[in-house]
């Protein structure tokens, strides 16, 4: 079993380390940044207490002219601990904390060629939404 | 987006097998409740029994039964059984040229979009959608 509880400072190591192994990028700043902006940032925990993975997310309205939705940022989940229902949990905690604050709708973006997570949200009845994201080299 | 006959017959056997794993159903069977050729959705059952989805059962009571993961196997690896591989395909006439490689440029990048698509729909989420 799983539990999911608001993300605490104490976190940000476990967080910063999964963001790290998983990306291959290290930014403590930014996920320090992260939760001191207090975003919806939670995290998933295992039965005995072992860090599992987090999930981090806001209400924004009127971005890219859209009316207000609630934006899921990031998620990440430690590989050892898959398929056993942490990010269905943060999933359906951060989906249960926008409906509170009264948005219809959720929405990420992500990596076209990152099968696995197009995968999970597809799983969780998200489908294309009605923006296109357009991207252009600067030289 | 423009499927082949094939590879529509191909998502349509695996997922009404698939909607019940103990189920077997012959071509026969599929065929009457697609509305399409017997012959045809044979050779598709072929394919797809090669590729390990479905099994064929002999005996009076034969005919295919699922036998691939519903959680793994996603709508791009059926249509991949049936449609030629981007890679693979023959290039046009015209598309050595500036504007044939610049229209390549934007249906790679239709292609690409399609394919993620695929991929991310596994035959567990079609069949989970309210149909």
């Amino acid at each position: 079993m799983v539990s999911v509880r608001p993300a605490q400072v104490s976190d940000l190591p476990a967080i910063s380390a999964l963001d790290a192994r998983l990306t291959g990028a290290s930014k403590p700043d930014y996920w320090r940044d992260r939760l001191a902006l207090g975003l919806h940032f939670l995290v998933a925990e295992t039965d005995k207490g072992a860090f599992a993975g987090f999930i981090a997310g806001e209400v924004r309205a009127w971005e890219f002219g859209q009316p207000p939705a609630g934006w899921v940022f990031a998620i990440q989940i430690d590989p050892k601990l898959r398929l056993k229902g942490a990010g269905s949990a943060l999933f359906e905690a951060l989906v249960a904390r926008f409906k509170a604050e009264g948005v219809t709708r959720v929405r990420t973006l992500v990596d076209r060629k990152d099968h696995l997570i197009l995968s999970f949200f597809r799983a969780h009845g998200m489908v294309a939404g009605p923006s296109l994201q357009l991207d252009k080299e600067l030289s | 987006m423009k499927l082949q006959t094939a590879t529509r017959l191909g998502l349509y056997a695996t997922l009404e097998l698939a909607r019940d794993p103990a189920q077997t159903l012959s071509s026969a069977d599929l065929a009457e409740r697609f509305g399409v050729s017997t012959h045809h959705l044979a050779k598709v059952l072929r394919t797809l029994a090669a590729a390990g989805l479905v099994h064929a059962e002999r005996g009076a009571s034969g005919g295919y039964r699922f036998t691939g993961n519903r959680r793994r196997v996603t709508l791009m690896d059926i249509v991949a059984l049936f449609e030629p591989a981007p890679g693979n395909r023959a290039k046009e006439p015209g598309e050595d040229t500036e504007i044939g490689s610049a229209l390549q440029r934007v249906l790679t990048e239709i292609d690409e979009i399609a394919e993620a698509t695929l991929r991310s729909v596994s035959l567990e989420t079609m069949l989970k959608q309210p149909m």
